[in-house]
């Protein structure tokens, strides 16, 4: 048993309700959250094997495409470590990844971008992290797009991220973005979150020493979630 | 100046949009690369205990149902153990996996879990919780996911002295937590994000 998990940083998450944002007005509950100690159905979670994955989960440009064809758009290698907030990393981690196609396009039946739909791009992929808390996943660089919001809302382009730790109160769903994109602090959606050190943190920067040459770009994106945490009695001998 | 402390800080929640389940229910949405969408099922084979359905859906403050919302639930198998590494009394069901996930039906947006009853668990001092399922809710307009419990209305005796539904301070707030038994071994878990009915949400 663990001793529970570090306090989330509720000034350093997102709030329910951030009204530039419209969806949340009536999406965010109003009353105070209720705070208690975790207890073991909160320090527990499911375990995903290995024996899960197929050979193409992580690889967005083949798994959807038909034989012999690939997904159009930019090629990029997206890799990084999942890690806890003590700078250590998780192991058997899922990771679950969503995204749009390079035009900007989801393939979704409740879509309504204009934008064409890559016949050979499915966008969703995932990995699940090896030791030392390693992934990495092949795909296209997505496209932005607009969305209903204010009358000229654009997502900056960005990766979905769904993460399981070891624990279920370590649950965490988030986005990445792409260094250098104008569009970032433009948006709504990551205006949410009101500290821009926080906002870099979600920032994948360009990784030339990953790139694959003559082939794909690469970003590093390292996810961090909640640490347990530690006590004076867990370095001590059993019965000592 | 100080020495600083190393540690780093948990990644910014962002909300899961409306296209979660093209990644984390793929076939749902007729996406069809994986064998098939993880926690659709949660038993692998013939379970312990008493097997239950928990339906509901998710409405907001305008009480309009959502039809984009993601709900996962985690559980003890019917015995009150986890099938965890963590989990040291004792060796949970092997045929219950205790972690559903259900996307919602697309039109009506409810959820539906076939599970079996949980038995009851210890919170940290030793006493026993009443038997609940920790449940967890995502979707579009929600910028960090939600937890709560399923605890069911029939366990009144064990609800009376769980250490979460004595600790709120609000007590005409807890049926929001209660299921409802709609039937033989069903039952009916309504999700309210905001207005009279609030579901009581947890910071843990």
């Amino acid at each position: 048993m663990s001793n529970g998990y570090h306090v989330r940083d509720r000034g350093w998450q997102p709030p329910g309700l951030y009204p530039p944002y419209k969806t949340t007005i009536k999406r965010s509950p109003q009353a105070a959250l209720l705070s208690f100690p975790t207890s073991i159905s909160e320090e527990t979670g499911p375990v995903f094997g290995h024996n899960i994955l197929g050979k193409l989960d992580n690889d967005l440009i083949l798994n959807y495409a038909r034989p012999g064809e690939e997904a159009i758009g930019p090629r990029i290698m997206v890799h990084g470590r999942v890690l806890d907030e003590n700078g250590r990393g998780v192991p058997g981690a899922l990771v679950e990844v969503w995204q749009a196609n390079a035009g900007g396009r989801y393939r979704h039946k409740k879509e309504s971008y204009l934008a064409a739909l890559d016949p050979n791009f499915g966008g969703c992929g995932r990995v699940i992290t090896d030791a030392e808390g390693h992934y990495e996943f092949r795909t296209i660089h997505p496209g932005a797009y607009p969305w209903p919001n204010g009358m000229n809302d654009w997502r900056p382009a960005h990766i979905h991220f769904s993460i399981f730790g070891q624990a279920f109160a370590q649950r965490l769903i988030t986005q990445m973005y792409f260094e250098g994109d104008p569009l970032i602090w433009r948006c709504p959606i990551l205006g949410a979150v009101s500290n821009p050190e926080a906002i870099k943190t979600l920032i994948a920067p360009l990784d030339m020493n990953r790139t694959v040459p003559m082939d794909a770009l690469a970003y590093k994106f390292d996810i961090v979630l909640r640490g347990a945490r530690q006590s004076f009695f867990e370095n001590r001998q059993e019965g000592v | 100046m100080t020495q600083p402390l190393s540690y780093l800080k948990e990644s910014p929640s962002q909300t899961a949009g409306p296209y979660v389940h093209i990644g984390c229910t793929p076939n749902f949405t007729g996406i069809g690369i994986y064998g098939g969408d993880l926690g659709t099922s949660m038993k692998t084979g013939p379970v312990k205990g008493t097997e239950i359905t928990v339906t509901g859906a998710v409405f907001d403050g305008m009480g309009s149902v959502l039809k984009d919302a993601m709900i996962e639930v985690w559980q003890a198998d019917a015995a009150g153990l986890y099938p965890s590494p963590k989990e040291t009394r004792g060796v949970a069901d092997p045929n219950f996996t205790g972690w559903g996930r259900s996307p919602g039906d697309m039109e009506t947006g409810e959820f539906h879990f076939e599970t079996v009853k949980p038995g009851q668990v210890p919170w940290p001092d030793g006493r026993l919780q009443a038997p609940h399922i920790t449940a967890w809710v995502v979707a579009r307009g929600i910028n960090i996911g939600l937890h709560t419990r399923i605890y069911f209305e029939d366990e009144a005796e064990a609800n009376a002295v769980d250490p979460i539904l004595t600790r709120i301070e609000h007590q005409s707030r807890v049926p929001t937590l209660l299921a409802r038994k709609i039937g033989d071994r069903a039952y009916r878990f309504d999700i309210h994000l905001q207005g009279p009915d609030e579901t009581v949400f947890f910071d843990i």
